[in-house]
């Protein structure tokens, strides 16, 4: 994942969303996505059977 | 004449109780401790000084006519901005919710240990949403260590540790979603408490994750956290996420010792990126306690990972509309992360809560075999207010983000946590980690370690 690959995707996301981000902000908030998508990476590599539920259980 | 600034919780509603000191000395004193040092610490955002003091002369009044006092009549006490107190907008750290209405009624945790007659002095100063582990905050600024005023106190819960360090309270509370009661705690030295997720009820507090939130106490002494820990114990039904269990005090089986209690040390994950203080005081604990057992919390790291998902998104779920409105109002630390945050995948989400459960039952299974383990709370001590990244095990990376390693992976699965500080140049705290709704056996442990002299609160400048 390159920073211009991030950058495409916050660019394309603020859009969908409705979010403002000042070019200032730009490279920090990029800097935590990075960090994200790694995290996100860790979680999804451990395999899970489909069956697996979440972790929060509702009561109606 | 004791001085009040450390005198602890306890002692001071014994003293009330007996009469050799009123409710109203030990407010004023409170008062004047503030008005003295926290233009320095900066752990207060809002004293309720004539509220206190009215407090104050009603215990007082009991007393007088024979009325029986609660277990902490007189006790002054603090809590971080994001509890509702009557009268006061919920700032949570945010410039933002300055605009709300005040609130209209305290807390339920407030109004619990008012019942038992500790006498509410302010709020305190928090890193903006409870999204820090620094105590950093660009609209109050910084929470400092009372330890070091150049250094962080660590956070979200700052003011909390700063307040209870710099002896301004003996008791205050906090919140922790990731650690932001076990980081200040082992910044400034001191006992910290998160109870089992579901435990204490969070009603009238600000959220940050709904899935993550606890409630606690930190103090300078483990009678104090059980004292206070006991007062507010009870389920209440505007908590959805709070558990109706009976009550379950500790305070009576605090002196109970350590004799029978398979206590263990966290290996792998936890042994690995420790600057020396850290290790040292993980050693000094397990030494007081004869551990010579390690075992592996399974996939830590990867819990840690999964609690981080579960943080940013739901953080940026809650703010999602006050960031699309007024993103230049937030503190520029909570923005970054939180607009990150609002822009991660549900699948990614999804799979961290799928994890959860996963790991839920892979750590309850290391129970079976252990009462007890014993792991590092922070990477380090207090790092200097401003610091931006830390160098651990030859890898510079974010402090901010990073503090956190050690408690994430804890209460991810809301296991009960006491920390326990470890003294020196600045001191550090060590987790004393328990099964779910055993808070007994990890005050029971501390407890053992403060009277043994392993763990103490120590008073700055000592």
């Amino acid at each position: 994942m390159t920073d211009a690959d991030l950058d495409a995707y916050i660019d394309a996301s603020a859009k969908l969303l409705g979010l403002t981000i000042d070019p200032v902000w730009k490279d920090a908030v990029r800097a935590n996505l990075a960090v994200t998508v790694r995290m996100g990476a860790i979680v999804a590599a451990f395999p899970l059977p489909d069956e697996a539920e979440p972790a929060p259980v509702f009561t109606a | 004449m004791t001085d009040l600034a450390w005198q602890s919780a306890t002692e001071t509603a014994a003293a009330i109780a007996a009469g050799t000191l009123t409710a109203q000395a030990a407010t004023e004193a409170a008062l004047t401790r503030i008005a003295a040092h926290d233009g320095i610490l900066n752990a207060f955002t809002d004293i309720v000084g004539a509220r206190a003091l009215a407090k104050a002369a009603a215990i007082d009044a009991d007393r007088a006519a024979g009325r029986p006092l609660g277990a902490l009549a007189g006790v002054p006490f603090a809590v971080k901005n994001l509890f509702d107190v009557a009268g006061l907008p919920t700032r949570a750290g945010s410039a933002i919710n300055r605009e709300r209405p005040a609130a209209r009624r305290d807390a339920v945790l407030i109004a619990r240990l008012e019942a038992a007659g500790a006498i509410l002095i302010g709020a305190l100063n928090m890193g903006e949403y409870a999204y820090d582990f620094t105590g950093e905050n660009s609209h109050d600024g910084p929470s400092r260590n009372p330890h070091d005023t150049t250094r962080m106190t660590g956070g979200s819960s700052g003011g909390s540790g700063g307040a209870v360090a710099g002896g301004l309270v003996p008791l205050a509370l906090g919140s922790d979603t990731n650690g932001s009661i076990r980081v200040p705690a082992s910044l400034c030295g001191l006992f910290g408490l998160k109870p089992t997720f579901g435990r204490l009820p969070r009603t009238r507090t600000f959220p940050f994750v709904s899935s993550l939130d606890h409630l606690g106490p930190l103090a300078r002494c483990t009678a104090d956290l059980a004292a206070a820990y006991d007062a507010m114990q009870g389920h209440d039904p505007d908590d959805p996420f709070c558990a109706d269990r009976p009550i379950e005090p500790v305070s009576a089986s605090l002196n109970a010792g350590i004799a029978g209690l398979r206590i263990a040390r966290a290996g792998g994950y936890f042994r690995a990126n420790l600057m020396p203080e850290s290790a040292n005081a993980t050693d000094r604990v397990c030494q007081a306690l004869t551990i010579d057992r390690e075992v592996d919390i399974p996939e830590a790291a990867r819990a840690r990972a999964a609690a981080y998902l579960i943080t940013t998104a739901e953080g940026a779920a809650l703010h999602f509309d006050r960031l699309r409105a007024r993103p230049a109002d937030f503190d520029p630390d909570t923005r970054d992360r939180l607009l990150a945050g609002a822009m991660v995948p549900a699948a990614m989400v999804v799979q961290a809560q799928k994890f959860r459960r996963w790991y839920r039952e892979a750590v309850l299974r290391l129970f079976e075999s252990v009462d007890a383990i014993i792991a590092p709370a922070t990477p380090c001590s207090a790092p200097l207010l401003g610091q931006k990244t830390f160098v651990l095990d030859g890898t510079e990376m974010p402090l901010r983000a990073n503090m956190g390693i050690f408690t994430q992976p804890i209460s991810f699965i809301g296991l009960p946590v006491a920390a326990v500080p470890v003294a020196g140049p600045m001191p550090v705290a060590v987790q004393v980690i328990a099964p779910p709704w055993r808070e007994d056996i990890a005050l029971r442990i501390a407890r053992y370690l403060e009277v043994t002299g392993a763990c103490v609160a120590q008073i700055p400048g000592e």
